[in-house]
């Protein structure tokens, strides 16, 4: 009895087997195409992409150049107590925050203010000109943008010591000087993505009911009573989520900025997580000890990012993806 | 917006402040460009002394005559065009097919896929780890591995699959009926109906690996396979750092900063050209992406 239910189950579950084969050979033969459209995808993100993952492991290794990541010895964790016992990446993670916290203050509500600007403008054209010539920096490359940073504000003929110098005010070798970094690097940012980011909140205003604005009209608003009382309040949603990534997004700078304009006289103010692990990583050769940095900061990124996204998701019905 | 007429006196006023301001920032964005420009076709007299402010002084394109006379500038040119175009249809090769597989309901794992796509816009194993990748495949120094290397992009798939997932089954119901494959599906109506989306991805691409400097730098040591970007960096951080340059050429009819600014003139032009296609394109796009219900 116990037996032939015994056989019987095995011969079901070999049926049932044999079925999902045919199946998904059946699936295969019919739809093969789509899977040889997708696996070149698939399989570039695994040798480019989760290679490196795996490769993460030399932050836990002695890495030696001979003996390749996978080849080189563990050594558990010393290079994490190396790194928290290193000056320079505290002083490099402080700066990222205070860079980001800045960038944020200060260029986090220019690009909406822009945006209600351009939706007072009535002139076409003049919106269409103007709207033109503002995005135009977020599509210029780093080095030309830093370049252009270089030369104006370049001691012996930079335009910005010219103008200083009207007022009687001796030339500064602005790009040596620690504590002129950091305003010169945020106000580059601001310079280069504010118009461009403008477009998102611009979007956010194209989609306010007309309505709204013409009963206003009937009741005798103004144009400055409307900004305040009808379109601020509708967008707030959009600013919202933007906000949240863009706290998310905190220890992402652009560390390509940083190496163009930084120097080793302003390391102090402008060295950042990532200049760090170019310079002593791969520029220094200490690869391991870098790696480990790169997993620390990737991790809190990474955490930051999953909460700014399941916190929008949560005001809202939009997310990151 | 509402008409002209039911604006107060008041409103009349803003508008017109308003659009002061925004005139404002709109010279305040161009203006570095004019200066550098300016530079450009300045004497180098006149550059040191920092007599340019809005207009050349001392017109002279001697500058561009020493940019353009040197070879590394047309060979990173010739450089960063093969990136370009290569590195862009490489990107086009990957992400139709894949964001087409990836929006597909009968593809099986379709949610595991889609997540391994997502997963890499969320973590990057980071800078030594993707470098010491690239050394170990061998792909250092070569077109080719700077080309394949940046080809694929979760952001722009996800873009794309997007939009293949927006079009309507009916237009392929037609193509079905006619006993079309998933090849011929995709090739004959979404690939004609995406147009704006890929045209999108199109320009992502071309700007991106236009503009591309960082890892064209580490990972390309011959001076020979160098992109603009990299050269352009070389060039001026080798004249301000180079006394002699500056000193020597103290008479000469060019300087530090007028040679500068040709370099910049000359490497922004490719992108004031397709900068009329990108306006018509982009804010579609990044509102196609950015946000997504």
């Amino acid at each position: 009895m116990n037996k032939d239910t015994n056989s019987v189950l095995d011969k079901t579950e070999q049926l049932v087997t044999e079925g999902r084969i045919q199946r998904v050979g059946d699936h295969l033969k019919r739809e093969w195409r789509l899977y040889v459209m997708l696996i070149p995808t698939i399989i570039w993100l695994l040798v480019f992409l989760y290679k490196p993952m795996y490769g993460l492991q030399v932050a836990f290794k002695d890495y030696s150049i001979f003996r390749g990541v996978a080849g080189s010895p563990w050594n558990g964790f010393e290079h994490f107590l190396a790194l928290f016992n290193n000056d320079q990446f505290f002083r490099a993670l402080r700066n990222t925050l205070i860079m980001s916290g800045y960038s944020l203050l200060f260029g986090f509500p220019l690009p909406i203010i822009l945006a209600l600007m351009f939706n007072e403008v009535l002139n076409k054209t003049f919106k269409k000109i103007s709207q033109t010539i503002v995005y135009l920096p977020h599509f210029i490359s780093s080095v030309i943008i830093a370049s252009i940073v270089m030369t104006a504000f370049s001691p012996s003929a930079g335009i910005v010591n010219t103008i200083i110098g009207w007022f009687g005010i001796d030339p500064i070798y602005f790009l040596t000087k620690p504590e002129w970094f950091r305003p010169i690097f945020i106000g580059t940012g601001i310079w280069q993505e504010a118009g461009f980011q403008s477009i998102i909140f611009l979007a956010a205003i194209a989609g306010v009911s007309p309505t709204l604005y013409e009963s206003a009209v009937v009741d005798g608003a103004s144009r400055w009573q409307m900004i305040w009382k009808i379109t601020l309040p509708s967008i707030l949603p959009t600013i919202l989520i933007m906000l949240i990534i863009r706290i998310g997004n905190i220890l992402e700078i652009s560390f390509e900025m940083v190496i163009l304009l930084y120097q080793p006289a302003t390391y102090e103010t402008a060295d950042v997580v990532n200049s760090f692990i170019f310079r002593q990583g791969i520029l220094g050769g200490r690869y391991d000890f870098t790696a480990a940095a790169g997993l620390f900061n990737a991790v809190i990124a990474f955490i930051l990012v999953m909460a700014a996204n399941a916190l929008s998701k949560r005001y809202s019905r939009i997310s990151l993806w | 917006m509402a008409n002209m007429s039911l604006y107060s006196r008041n409103d009349k006023i803003f508008v017109t402040v308003n659009m002061v301001l925004i005139g404002m920032f709109t010279i305040s964005t161009l203006y570095p460009f004019i200066y550098i420009v300016a530079l450009s076709m300045s004497s180098a007299f006149d550059a040191r002394a920092g007599n340019v402010i809005l207009t050349p002084v001392g017109f002279t394109l001697e500058a561009f005559n020493y940019v353009l006379s040197d070879p590394k500038f047309w060979n990173s040119y010739k450089n960063t065009f093969i990136y370009t175009i290569g590195g862009t249809l490489m990107s086009l090769a990957f992400i139709i097919p894949g964001a087409y597989a990836l929006s597909r309901p009968q593809l099986a794992g379709r949610r595991f896929w889609n997540l391994m796509v997502a997963f890499t816009m969320w973590f990057n194993a980071g800078l030594i780890p993707f470098f010491l990748n690239f050394k170990e495949l061998g792909l250092l120094d070569s077109y080719f591995g700077i080309i394949i290397g940046f080809a694929v992009n979760g952001f722009n798939i996800i873009l794309l699959r997007n939009f293949f997932e927006s079009v309507p089954r009916s237009f392929e119901e037609a193509a079905r009926m006619d006993g079309a494959n998933e090849f011929q599906v995709l090739w004959k109506v979404y690939v004609p109906l995406s147009k704006p989306a890929i045209a999108t991805i199109t320009l992502f691409c071309i700007v991106a690996r236009w503009n591309g400097f960082f890892w064209a730098m580490i990972l390309l040591q011959d001076a020979n396979k160098i992109p603009l970007q990299v050269y352009l960096r070389h060039t001026i951080a080798n004249l301000s750092d180079d006394h002699e340059f500056s000193t020597s050429l103290m008479d000469a009819s060019y300087s530090f900063e007028t040679v500068s600014g040709a370099i910049i003139v000359c490497s922004i032009i490719p992108v004031l050209i397709i900068y009329p296609f990108i306006m018509k394109y982009f804010q579609k796009g990044i509102l196609l992406g950015g946000v997504k219900e």
